[in-house]
């Protein structure tokens, strides 16, 4: 069971109070009807599955509410850094 | 009652957000989320001494407060209504008097109040505050439990996976998080004494799931 | 019973207190402090199992977690019946029972020991993925012979009394195993002011320690840890737990213990207590001190009962007072094992003699052997042991150097007990739980923990450091690398003196040669208790499997629920010698959870029962348990179903349900619909953006339907949102869609448009919701308010401000049954006044509770969907025939609008809602039931699409049905076929879902 640091609350609380939401950094398309339907396909279906760093949204589910970004090696399960919504990762897979 | 209570929906309107004085004259009697369970009867009939008290916090005004941390004027505002400012460090609180307040999210707080005072205060909210927020009554969404005794962080472990040594939950401290399969906005109030806000739908499931991990250590109801 | 193999001093067990339990059947006699296991061996039993695949006789082989054998049942009633309990980690109580559970009629005069003999041969490796192959009738046949013979336990058939619960801990340092390594760390990181949990699974703290002669200090080692354990429960922040075995290490130091914190008192635990306790712990540091298992030799017929492993034998005397048998032979490959041998002169009994596989290691223990004048047979090997129900004998010869060949001729020695030691293997399962691969050490012998993420340090024996001055040193610095890694300060520790002895080399050996081929020799065994020989190793790699993982399934050794502690690096090596490799080449096996069998009870803990799930109740609960309402389970809402009255079945109160609101008025708990309120000047802005349809010009005092879908268009949710305020508005979802709805409009201000000024929170629980539907709901609603709820002032799809039965209240006159309907919101802690009151009033116009099936019905008499049943995440607005429910008219593309327009979904062909009358109007078309378009046609035939929603009608006296029909909504009038199970066909003709009153005139007067 993963240990979480909210950047919100500022604490580690255990993951169970925590939802993960998928691969993190899937913009909205601004102009949605300028896209093909191939590419609002990729938009809504397609993620990556890396063996290794992966960039996750969360949310505090039973907590504060609030969303945020975790990278994550999916092998080793650490948890390189969480940052919040609008920010950029620091450590990024090679 | 009030004319505010009387106002059409278009004239309640006048302030953007519909508000409302939602308890009928004293004529008729609340019931708090956990009146079928009859905490008063078993006050009476229970034992005295145990590791573990429990007393509901019944009908009490809950008030959500969202709106902007960084925004002085409306930090000014709460601190006029309330006469107690907004904890601002994450997993605070603060209080005066009757009232408390307790950071629940960046964005977020819950102001619990005595019941008769909630319209007024949502009122006051209202009239004084500026820009960008919404306030919303939840008082009958949800109910304070408060656990004292000895055995009452013992008790708490059982259900909630947060650490509840003083030393990172000291006095003051709150947090909202699981207990058991449901959950609860935790304060504590002292070394052996929380304030749990629990919701209304969940509270029989929590008032069961209080008697059985207590059975070890002994229940005391208090009226 | 006397108990012939009690000595009459010493051991940790307490003569003045006799304890009576029972095996089998017969009564016998232990003291306090004894195991099972041991109160068995002090009464000479010898047989406690009949091996799982051969039926042959077993006896207790070791004295801890690793014990394969002496696995029993235990329990004196059906509903405490205990399976798979070890023997050797059971503590004794009064009256406790205990049974084998394997053998058959019994594990002495066992008629499965026969046709064992045969099945020997029927059941060689891969037995089972061999018999796979055959016909599957040929399975049965041989299952319900194999479970007959083979059971290792039942579950009890009762419901279990007892309690059981869970605890979370945190701590800066967890320390596993309270050995001497352990204990140091412990002692040093409660010192140094570390919040500490100090975890073993035996019933005191001093491991090794307290089944030694072992001096610390000069005094007794046992004084030492009496010392210790007395200082840490001093201080406030240590916890210990004693019968609490560390059963899983997983990611970020999460780590769960399992604590018996009555099993040693009685077969049931005592009123109010619990008798199990998972303790759920984070820690910031783990210490693994979790020390080493002996490994038995692999040798002909070494599973003979008294034959068993060195330091259980040390163990049996110096803890427990007893010697298991009268005449010893050692084998061993190390020094250690000559303990055995001292310890049991020292005991009184003979040595007949130690065969040391090593030409002439000196070392301090073997010269203490010769001073003691024992007989020592250097080089040589226990290559076979003669006996059946116990050991009378064995057979030593001489080996070559290496081990690997018999050399010189055999020598018969006459003796009951045959003591092995391969050496002794780390404990590094838990280390491995966490994914860490362990790594070989030729030197130790045996795997060591691998590298780790995880904030672990380790200590003593899981180190191969078997000599207490060293465990004790690796325990004191882990304690302080442990203080120092959480910002504390080094802490004062001065360990005690321990003797270091003077240790040769072992030899790295684990198969003892015969005079025959291992395919030819008497049985072998390397996993006692999945039956796995040296041979059946052999042919399984001989059979093609390489790697360890799959001979491991390939034999089902590692299997049995000691998960091969005492066999696995056996069969690695066995495997590697045939396979020609290393072992480190041929790989291990990875440990998993749980270390050791655990009650489902303690993982259930206090989830069960009332407390499985959480139940929601709504503020009229009460009222409804009392009218004697069904429920139905609605998420994890209870929501009334129905109410029966006497004599009615279910749809006969259906149809006085529903023709009570079709005819009168009827009354709906409607709580437990989702609610959002939703605040801020961009409010307006956010629904238009995730509703299907327009919100822009939504007037206070206004209520409208939406439709929720998601980015590939398809429907999620709908519900009815009022504009309270210019800014303000309250949002509805279906009971069950509430969380998905609020986390859905989170995500979405949080991470797309964080500058729309919105704020959303949930009020579902705040307000209790009445509705009251049918032609007499305003004469009702009237009686109670003195406002006027004429249609000229509160039209259809208005809500007001109003006072309810005293009671201020939100009233939305919007309908779900196409009936006049007022529903009322009041602050729940008033919800029951007013729901009492509407009831006391509505006598008079037949006003009837219903629930959520007649709903159901009323809503389909009238063709709107249920989202979540007429809906299944593959169909979007227009499926459902609900264009009008969409705006292309706004600007902003709004969530569903670019994937309802993918090709795909615009196609023609697609499956839509339609309504379905059945030719035969008394039939009810099952849900689920698939539409073909001629039952006759060739096979398979293509499937048109379901039923999703279906009922018997009572105010139109036929059955109605919604359902999806590929281009339906071009098929009115067509006819579309349903072939049941049953083989009979249901004609149904397709029409407008829309039964009852089409022009929607009712909900409007």
């Amino acid at each position: 069971m993963l240990h979480i640091y909210c950047p919100h609350c500022g604490e580690y609380r255990e993951e169970e109070e925590f939802h993960c939401a998928g691969q993190a950094h899937i913009a909205r398309p601004l102009e949605p009807e300028a896209c093909s339907d191939q590419e609002w396909g990729e938009y809504l279906f397609f993620r990556k599955n890396p063996r290794g760093l992966h960039h996750e949204l969360w949310v505090h589910a039973a907590g504060c509410r609030k969303f945020f970004n975790m990278t994550r090696d999916t092998q080793s399960y650490e948890i390189k850094e969480v940052y919040k919504i609008g920010e950029q990762p620091s450590v990024v897979a090679e | 009652m009030s004319d505010l209570n009387n106002m059409t929906a278009a004239e309640s309107a006048a302030t953007k957000a519909a508000v409302m004085n939602q308890v009928p004259g004293p004529e008729i009697e609340g019931q708090s989320p956990l009146h079928h369970a009859d905490l008063a009867s078993l006050a009476k009939q229970g034992p005295k001494t145990s590791g573990v008290h429990l007393r509901e916090l019944k009908l009490l005004g809950h008030l959500t407060l969202r709106c902007n941390p960084a925004n002085a004027d409306q930090l000014a505002a709460v601190e006029r209504v309330l006469g107690v400012a907004l904890p601002l460090q994450p997993l605070t609180s603060s209080e005066n008097g009757n009232y408390s307040i307790r950071w629940m999210s960046p964005d977020e707080w819950l102001i619990l109040v005595p019941g008769l005072e909630t319209f007024d205060i949502e009122t006051k909210f209202r009239d004084e505050m500026p820009g960008h927020y919404s306030l919303v009554n939840s008082s009958g969404g949800s109910t304070v439990l408060e656990l004292s005794g000895e055995n009452v962080v013992e008790l708490l472990k059982k259900a909630t996976p947060i650490d509840l040594h003083a030393k990172s939950f000291p006095v003051g401290k709150v947090v909202s998080t699981l207990l058991a399969k449901s959950t609860a906005t935790i304060r504590r109030t002292g070394d052996q004494r929380f304030e749990l806000v629990i919701r209304r739908s969940f509270s029989d499931y929590i008032w069961l799931w209080i008697q059985d991990a207590s059975l070890e250590f002994g229940l005391v109801v208090e009226a | 019973m006397t108990q012939q193999n009690r000595l009459t001093s010493g051991g940790r067990i307490d003569r003045s207190t006799p304890l009576t339990f029972t095996y089998n059947g017969k009564q016998y006699k232990g003291f306090k402090g004894d195991t099972l296991a041991s109160a068995m061996l002090a009464n000479g039993i010898d047989v406690v199992a009949r091996s799982f695949k051969y039926s042959r006789p077993r006896g207790i082989v070791a004295c801890g977690a690793e014990e394969p054998n002496a696995v029993l049942q235990l329990g004196a009633t059906e509903a405490t019946q205990v399976p798979n309990v070890r023997a050797t980690q059971q503590e004794l109580f009064d009256g406790l029972v205990s049974a084998s559970t394997n053998g058959w009629p019994s594990v002495d005069t066992d008629v499965m020991g026969m046709i064992g003999k045969m099945g020997g041969n029927m059941m060689p490796p891969g037995f089972y993925y061999k018999t796979f192959m055959f016909p599957e009738s040929l399975w049965d046949t041989y299952e319900s012979m194999i479970r007959k013979a083979a059971g290792i336990g039942r579950a009890p058939k009762e419901k279990d009394p007892d309690t059981y619960d869970a605890i979370n801990q945190h701590c800066d340092v967890m320390i596993v195993g309270a050995g001497p390594a352990g204990l140091a760390a412990a002692l040093t990181a409660a010192r140094g002011g570390a919040r500490v949990i100090i975890a073993d699974e035996q019933n005191e703290f001093g491991g090794s320690l307290l089944n030694s002669t072992e001096q610390l200090d000069g005094k007794p080692a046992t004084e030492w840890v009496r010392a210790v354990v007395e200082e840490l429960s001093t201080y406030d922040d240590v916890l210990l737990l004693p019968r609490s075995t560390v059963n899983g290490y997983h990611d970020h130091n999460f780590l769960t213990i399992h604590e018996r914190r009555t099993d040693h008192l009685a077969d049931i635990a005592p009123v109010n207590t619990v008798r199990q306790r998972m303790h759920r712990v984070r820690a910031k540091w783990v210490v693994l001190a979790t020390g080493a298992h002996e490994r038995p030799l692999v040798y002909a017929n070494n599973d003979v009962p008294g034959c068993m492993i060195t330091g259980a034998v040390s163990a049996y005397i110096n803890r427990y007072g007893v010697v298991p048998g009268n005449e010893l032979v050692v084998m061993t490959t190390n020094d250690y094992g000559y303990q055995a041998a001292l310890d049991w002169a020292d005991a009184g009994r003979k040595v007949v003699a130690i065969v040391d596989t090593r030409e002439a290691a000196v070392g301090d223990r073997t010269e203490a052997a010769r001073q003691r004048g024992l007989n020592i047979i250097s080089g040589s090997a226990v290559i076979e042991v003669q006996g059946t129900k116990r050991v009378t004998g064995v057979s030593v010869a001489g080996l070559s150097a290496s081990g690997a060949k018999v050399i010189g001729s055999v020598t018969k020695l006459k003796a009951d007990t045959v003591a092995t030691s391969g050496g002794w293997s780390p404990v590094i399962h838990l280390s491995c739980h966490t994914g860490s691969r362990p790594v070989w050490s030729d030197s130790v012998v045996g795997f060591l923990p691998g590298p780790t993420v995880q904030k672990q340090l380790t200590a003593g024996g899981i180190n191969g450091q078997y000599e207490t001055a060293v465990a004790l040193q690796e325990g004191l610095d882990a304690g302080q690398k442990a203080l120092a890694e959480v910002g504390l300060a080094v802490a004062d520790v001065v360990l005690p003196e321990a003797k270091t002895l003077k240790v040769a080399a072992p030899m790295s050996l684990f198969h003892i040669p015969h005079l025959k081929p291992t395919s030819q020799a008497p049985k072998q065994f390397v996993d006692y208790q999945t039956d796995v020989t040296a041979a059946g190793i052999e042919i399984a790699c001989r059979e093609g499997f390489e790697a360890i993982e799959h001979v491991k399934r390939y034999t089902a050794m590692g299997f049995g629920t000691d998960q091969g502690k005492l066999g696995n690096i056996n069969g690695m090596a066995v495997a590697a010698k045939a396979l020609n490799k290393t072992i480190p080449e041929t790989g291990t096996t990875v440990f998993r959870p749980n270390y050791t069998p655990i009650a489902f009870g303690a993982i259930i803990g206090r989830n069960a029962g009332a407390l499985f799930e959480p139940e929601r109740y709504t503020a009229m609960h009460k009222w409804h348990v009392e009218q004697g309402a069904m429920f139905e389970d609605v998420g994890q809402w209870k929501r009334p179903w129905y109410y029966p009255q006497k004599g009615e079945s279910m749809q006969q109160s259906l149809n006085r349900e529903c023709m009570a609101v079709r005819n009168a008025v009827g009354i709906l708990d409607a709580s437990t619909l989702g609610k959002i309120d939703v605040q801020g000047k961009d409010a307006r802005e956010f629904l238009g953006r995730v509703y299907s349809n327009a919100w822009a010009k939504l007037a206070i005092g206004k209520c409208r339907y939406g439709l929720m879908c998601g980015e590939d268009g398809m429907v999620f949710d709908d519900g009815v949102t009022a504009c309270l305020g210019e800014n303000h508005f309250v949002m509805t979802t279906t009971t069950g869609g509430a969380a998905h709805v609020y986390e859905w409009l989170e995500i979405y201000h949080q991470t797309e448009w964080p500058e729309l000024e919105v704020y959303f929170n949930t009020v579902t629980d705040h307000w209790s919701t009445a509705t009251i539907t049918g032609p007499n709901s305003r004469k009702l609603l009237e009686e109670l308010t003195d406002f006027d709820v004429s249609n000229d002032n509160f039209r259809y799809m208005d809500w007001k401000q109003i006072t309810v039965a005293g009671v201020p209240a939100r009233v939305f006159r919007i309908s779900f049954t196409g009936e006049l309907s007022f529903e009322i919101n009041v602050q729940a802690n008033y919800g029951m006044a007013v729901w009492e009151k509407l009831i006391e009033a509505g006598a008079k116009y037949g006003l009837t509770p219903y629930g959520t099936e007649t709903m159901h019905v009323l809503r389909a008499e009238k063709g709107f969907i249920i989202a979540g049943q007429d809906t299944d995440g593959s169909v979007h607005p227009y499926d459902l025939g609900m264009g009008w429910c969409v705006s292309n008219q706004k600007p902003f593309s709004y969530i569903g609008k670019r994937g309802m327009n993918r090709s795909d979904c615009t196609r023609a062909n697609r499956k839509q809602l339609v309504g379905l009358k059945t030719k035969d109007p008394k039939q009810v078309i099952p849900e689920g039931s698939a539409a073909v378009l001629d039952p006759n046609g060739p096979k398979p035939l293509e499937i048109q699409g379901h039923i999703s929603s279906s009922y018997w009608s009572e105010t139109l006296g036929h059955s109605i049905a919604m359902g999806f029909i590929k281009g339906g909504l071009d098929k009115m009038g067509e006819t579309v076929y349903y072939p049941l199970g049953d083989g009979t066909v249901i004609e149904a003709e397709i029409c407008s879902p829309i039964f009852f009153d089409p022009k929607g005139e009712r909900q409007n007067v």
